[in-house]
């Protein structure tokens, strides 16, 4: 395949996803911002006068990051890992494209680009909808947008090897269950990691959220509880190790081939 | 002339300890109508996956027009065009989304793939059918579907495992004409399939595959020369090569 053809099966790839998330909206768009709702209403106006101002901002502004986070982090996770294990498991309508010429890298690329699509559409609903509630200082554009590409990045690379792996549709629930959402919770969605205890605060330093989340929120108001350029390399280093996974598995057809 | 098809000590073993392919050896010269033919779990349906970059082989090589498939796996693939045994396309796309997306993988663009897809429609006799999803045809449409999709990227080579499977007989015979046409345009076919009195009459060259191994092959008239001319004296009794088939799977 030349250039323009793997362009051409990306495209189709992605085409194809993107189609379907729109065309299921009320599936794929509308939970999140619902959930969103409910969560700005409870910790924003609810619980969030009580809990005062941290970093000379209201609570609900800090929080709103994270609540963006969740949902770009969630819905890129599961969109990919849906996808592809119904692809892999159900139809079996992914040997449609284990037969074609196009490479390992070109169907990584297809499968992320729909999940990161998804992530940051939902991304950007949840910052519309928190205006809303909360006035958002943009202190930061650019490391925004940034980071809500490589949590987006991230996280659907991490659903394509799920979806991938997962041998019943059991293992593409528990992953986000019992492993995605505890760690978006722990990763500083409601709290600054400066009001944990020592031992809490080395625990939370080995959560990718944390670094998310902790660069989304400086881009929105300016200060964080680690430096910007720890959090872009230790996701930038996850991204890398999570290539290589997904680069290795379609290649070598573990998962998939048998 | 090269083979479509080479394969050489071709061996599979399954993770479960299934040794499906002891050593298979295979050559589909370009142009022709191949059968393949074997029993149920005989290690058909795996030489097709391990051609096709389904299934990992465990030993030997496998070549496509020349291209090694472990070695050019893309340039291997980028020949070859499958109809699989099971129906396995999104049931919730269109049909003519199914073709046209196949098409997109093998890098033709939409605008390319439409007009194209649509001929291959109305020549499988479902055009009428293509902004309908896959899940409501019937399972003949479905088996056409499969074939059209297969053909998107005008593969020189087209496999079809068992293409015919719970297909009506007007609709089989016209499955065949066209696949018949495909030959005369140059491209290579092999078949697997049950009904031997049609591979009896369409395949110039066969093998016949059992329990992983090669029973029998060559040209269609040397292996139905394997036939002793014995007829059974009572009940039912088949074409020539329904006759070697059993005699050299039941040995």
């Amino acid at each position: 395949m030349n250039y323009y053809q793997m362009w051409v099966s990306f495209y189709t790839i992605v085409r194809k996803d993107i189609v379907r998330i729109f065309r299921i909206w009320p599936q794929t768009f509308l939970p999140s911002i619902i959930t969103s709702i409910l969560y700005f209403l409870v910790f924003g106006k609810v619980l969030g006068g009580r809990i005062g101002e941290i970093g000379g901002h209201p609570y609900i502004t800090f929080v709103v990051p994270g609540l963006v986070m969740l949902a770009v982090v969630t819905n890129s996770f599961s969109n990919v890992a849906t996808t592809f294990f119904q692809a892999k498991f159900f139809a079996r309508n992914i040997d449609e494209i284990l037969v074609s010429p196009t490479p390992a890298w070109v169907i990584i690329a297809g499968y992320v680009a729909g999940g990161m699509v998804r992530g940051i559409t939902i991304g950007l609903l949840v910052i519309v909808v928190s205006a809303f509630f909360s006035p958002l200082p943009f202190t930061h554009p650019l490391i925004i947008l940034l980071f809500l590409i490589l949590s987006s990045l991230l996280f659907s690379l991490a659903g394509l090897v799920n979806g991938i792996y997962a041998k019943s549709f059991d293992g593409i629930t528990i992953v986000p269950t019992f492993v995605l959402t505890p760690l978006v919770y722990l990763g500083g969605v409601f709290y600054s990691a400066q009001a944990l205890p020592p031992l809490w605060q080395k625990l939370t330093f080995a959560d990718p959220i944390f670094y998310l989340i902790n660069g989304f929120r400086a881009g929105f108001m300016g200060f964080s509880d680690i430096s910007l350029s720890l959090s872009i390399g230790v996701l930038a280093v996850l991204i890398a190790i999570l290539v290589g996974i997904n680069w290795y598995f379609i290649r070598t057809g573990l998962g998939l081939r048998q | 002339m090269q083979n479509a098809l080479s394969i050489h000590k071709l061996k599979k073993t399954y993770g479960n300890g299934v040794e499906a392919l002891k050593g298979v050896s295979l050559e589909v010269p370009e142009g022709d109508f191949f059968a393949l033919l074997g029993p149920n779990g005989a290690g058909k349906t795996t030489i097709i996956g391990v051609v096709t970059g389904l299934v990992n082989k465990t030993e030997g090589t496998v070549s496509v027009f020349g291209h090694d498939i472990e070695k050019e796996p893309e340039t291997a693939r980028a020949q070859i065009g499958v109809v699989p045994q099971e129906i396995n396309f999104n049931p919730f796309e269109k049909c003519i989304d199914v073709v046209v997306n196949q098409g997109g993988y093998y890098g033709i663009p939409r605008k390319t793939a439409i007009p194209y897809a649509e001929q291959l429609l109305k020549d499988l006799g479902i055009f009428d059918k293509r902004d309908m999803t896959g899940w409501t045809l019937s399972g003949g449409m479905k088996r056409r579907l499969l074939i059209a999709r297969a053909l998107i990227h005008q593969p020189r080579f087209l496999i079809l495992d068992e293409p015919t499977a719970g297909v009506d007989v007007e609709l089989r015979r016209g499955m065949w004409d066209y696949l018949k046409t495909l030959t005369e345009k140059g491209v290579t076919i092999l078949l697997t399939t049950h009904y031997l009195e049609e591979a009896e009459q369409l395949c110039k060259h066969v093998a016949i595959i059992n329990k992983g191994e090669i029973a029998a092959s060559g040209t269609m008239e040397e292996v139905l020369a394997l036939h002793d001319g014995a007829t059974p004296k009572d009940g039912y009794r088949g074409g020539r090569l329904e006759e070697v088939f059993l005699k050299l799977t039941r040995e």
